[in-house]
């Protein structure tokens, strides 16, 4: 049985093939959404007897949580799989693992894997919904809206807005999906960092590269700073962690040469000192921690779209305070 | 002792000789005898109607995996010779990168027989370049060419190791075989599941540049012409390549050089949506890069069609794209897709294309084989060059399944395949 369509589709495994209209109606929904983690008792009845199954193949801390949070707050029965290093291929159990979901006849999957387009993979092959939770190198579509939700937050509108996006682009989904979650939404898009971190051709997305910082911050209005691997320096894409900072750190001294107050976002987890010195994170212009509260509203109402829910309802769906 | 074949009524064109008329084809003790206009059918012979049909010399694939021995699940020398007659090829070549590979006499030995015994297209084996396909030791080459090895290569990855490349261009000379290259540069490649551009940045996946294959293609042509040896680059992918190829041959290197269909049609956008039949090394390029080679087989820089035909089972295709292995089929729609992509699209005619299927590489790697002047092994195709038919997977002879090509609707189809002056395979009636 193939569950119905909704207002985002069967699935949701990236922002490149979502139209503006159902990101922003996502993000009111989210604000919506927003309002139940406040209230002393956080739960809501919207997804009672849905069954979701969290399928980690990648170890994860705070999307597994934020997740399992925003499905227990709407109610629904979850089940964690942690799927680690065992000895079949991470391929073959991808197949076996989508079957036996078919058959216990859950309702929703998020899924975390470590091959670009496994999400995919999986919704392509089971009836029940598909959220990616991050697939390789390809996108992370929760982390993009969130990170859409909070700039509108603090700035209004996304439209018109410029936004850099400094790192490790080549390896980073939250790169992807940002770039097309602010492009539909209208926003100017740059990426920052060493040629030696980008995809190739990366200006065919519609984005502009800045291989300096210096030149990204004097142009940008928000800065969504990426986690740099320390694998990376082993595999030789940077010297140094000490010199990644040197040239690409966001520092204070930098952001105090911008021409205006420029908005500061992390995806998480944070290295201190590498990409961001911890007087920026823990600063004025650090909107990190709003990101991860955002999350759960963000995740709450995606869950309740692909369930069936409607954009204009969601206020009646989760009932007072 | 088999009995007399008259092919009769067709156009015969066979671009070893130049040849392209109305003619019969006579074929006598498993060999040709006459080609002409009016033969008449001799006593007890067996008579081919090959009206409206185009007959030519048997197709020559110097370029296939039969996964055997080690790999049977996949392909077997048997199923991979009849795979071959259907797609209208006598003679093929099989990549010594087995398990065990083929890296001595007595590993070239079982290849042989193994063809003999399955009894279809003709399979001759490839040695490796070096013991164990681990590039580091010169493998026997004079033994294994004395067994019966055409080439030597160790194809699937290349030869890193400058110094033995030269070597073994060196010391093929004396044994008069070909070292066929699979050019790429690991340094470059390490860690890419698909060509390196918009679309691997779009989906996230890590690409090989061009460049990993335009550098060793180079460094193979500058060993060519320092050692005068014979040089066959397999599966050139990339504009640049094909300019290096022409630019070598033009000042006197021996190179031959292989286009594949795939490489030829198809483009990187085929792995739109994650798709592992479109995940092939070297990786599918941009268009610029497709037409280039298309334009190489044309003009003849590429004078061989190879297939690479590299077959998968189901399961190990059925992966996420990382995790699928490299490869995809190509001997039962080689054809339809050349045919499809280069003649019907005006690059080149007929008797260009068939030369680049069966007298091209007969020369490259000095076989016996494309060509139908008296007195050559009697081996025949006869294809409809006009007929539109859909490629069903289903259908194939292969053990395999992976191909890009399924439901694609092809011109031009093998009617019939001879085989030592013999009907080897007859297509079903549409």
């Amino acid at each position: 049985m193939t569950q119905p369509p909704t207002f985002l589709g069967k699935d949701l495994i990236g922002l490149e093939h979502l139209e503006a209209e159902q990101i922003l109606a996502i993000l009111d929904t989210a604000e919506t959404f927003k309002e139940i983690s406040e209230r002393p008792i956080k739960k809501v009845p919207v997804l009672r007897g849905k069954t979701i199954v969290n399928l980690f193949f990648e170890p994860s801390t705070r999307t597994r949580i934020s997740f399992e949070f925003a499905e227990k707050r709407l109610s629904a029965d979850t089940v964690n799989v942690a799927e680690t290093g065992s000895s079949v291929t991470k391929g073959e159990t991808l197949v076996d693992t989508a079957r036996n979901l078919e058959a216990m006849r859950i309702d929703m999957v998020v899924i975390r894997h470590s091959a670009s387009g496994a999400a995919r993979f999986l919704a392509d092959r089971i009836p029940s919904n598909v959220i990616n939770a991050g697939d390789g190198r390809h996108e992370h579509p929760t982390q993009g809206l969130l990170d859409l939700l909070t700039i509108r937050d603090h700035r209004g509108a996304i439209e018109g807005l410029r936004v850099c996006i400094v790192g490790d682009v080549l390896h980073s989904r939250v790169a992807r999906s940002n770039i097309w979650g602010l492009l539909k939404l209208g926003a100017e898009v740059a990426v920052c960092g060493p040629g030696t971190l980008m995809p190739a051709a990366v200006e065919t997305l519609g984005v502009r590269f800045f291989r300096r910082i210096e030149d990204a911050i004097a142009w940008a209005d928000v800065l969504n700073v990426l986690r740099l691997q320390l694998e990376r320096m082993h595999a030789g894409y940077v010297p140094s962690l000490r010199e990644y900072n040197r040239f690409f750190g966001v520092s204070t001294e930098r952001l105090a040469a911008a021409p205006r107050d420029v908005l500061v976002l992390h995806p998480g987890p944070l290295t201190r000192g590498v990409e961001i010195d911890s007087d920026v994170a823990d600063g004025p212009c650090s909107v990190i921690l709003d990101q991860v509260t955002n999350g759960v509203a963000v995740r709450m109402a995606v869950l309740y779209l692909l369930a069936g829910g409607r954009p204009e309802t969601a206020e009646a769906a989760k009932g007072g305070g | 002792m088999t009995r007399p074949l008259l092919i009769r009524g067709g156009r015969v064109v066979d671009p070893s000789r130049g040849f392209d008329e109305p003619a019969d084809v006579l074929l006598v003790d498993g060999r040709v005898e006459a080609v002409g206009g009016g033969l008449g059918t001799p006593d007890g012979a067996e008579t081919l109607d090959a009206s409206g049909c185009v007959v030519c010399p048997g197709f020559v694939d110097v370029h296939v995996h039969l996964r055997e021995p080690g790999e049977e699940h996949k392909e077997s020398i048997a199923t991979g010779a009849l795979a071959a007659l259907a797609g209208g090829f006598t003679t093929i070549c099989a990549m010594p990168n087995t398990d065990p590979p083929i890296d001595d006499p007595a590993a070239v030995g079982f290849v042989l027989a193994a063809g003999l015994r399955a009894g279809r297209a003709r399979v001759h084996p490839v040695g490796a370049v070096s013991v164990g396909l681990a590039g580091e030791r010169l493998a026997p080459v004079g033994e294994m060419v004395e067994a019966g090895a055409v080439a030597i290569t160790d194809d699937g990855r290349p030869v890193w190791d400058a110094g033995l490349m030269r070597r073994a261009l060196e010391y093929a000379r004396s044994f008069g075989v070909p070292v066929a290259s699979h050019c790429e540069v690991p340094e470059l490649s390490r860690g890419g599941s698909m060509n390196e551009g918009v679309v691997s940045t779009r989906l996230g996946l890590i690409g090989i540049p061009n460049a990993a294959e335009d550098v060793m293609i180079a460094r193979d042509l500058f060993l060519a012409e320092l050692t005068g040896g014979r040089l066959h680059v397999q599966h050139v992918t990339t504009r640049r390549g094909t300019e290096l190829i022409r630019a070598a041959r033009e000042r006197g290197v021996a190179v031959t050089a292989e286009g594949t269909p795939h490489h030829f049609s198809l483009t990187d956008e085929a792995v739109e949506g994650y798709r592992t039949h479109a995940k092939v090394n070297p990786p599918l390029r941009s268009e610029a890069d497709r037409a280039a080679v298309a334009a190489a087989v044309a003009d003849g820089t590429l004078d061989c069609i190879a297939t690479d035909h590299a077959p998968h089972h189901y399961d190990e295709k059925e992966q996420a794209f990382d995790d699928a292995p490299f490869g995809l089929i190509g001997l039962e729609t080689a054809l339809g897709v050349s045919m499809t992509y280069l003649v019907e699209k005006g690059l080149f005619g007929l008797s260009d294309l068939i030369h680049r299927m069966s007298t091209g590489p007969a020369r490259a790697f000095g076989l016996d084989a494309g060509t139908l002047a008296p007195g050559a092994a009697g081996d025949a195709t006869v294809i409809d060059p006009s007929a539109k038919w859909t490629v069903d997977a289903r259908r194939f002879r292969s053990r395999s399944r992976n191909t890009p090509f399924d439901g694609w609707s092809l011109t031009g189809r093998v009617v019939a395949t001879v085989l030592g002056g013999a009907v080897a395979f007859r297509a079903e009636e549409a």
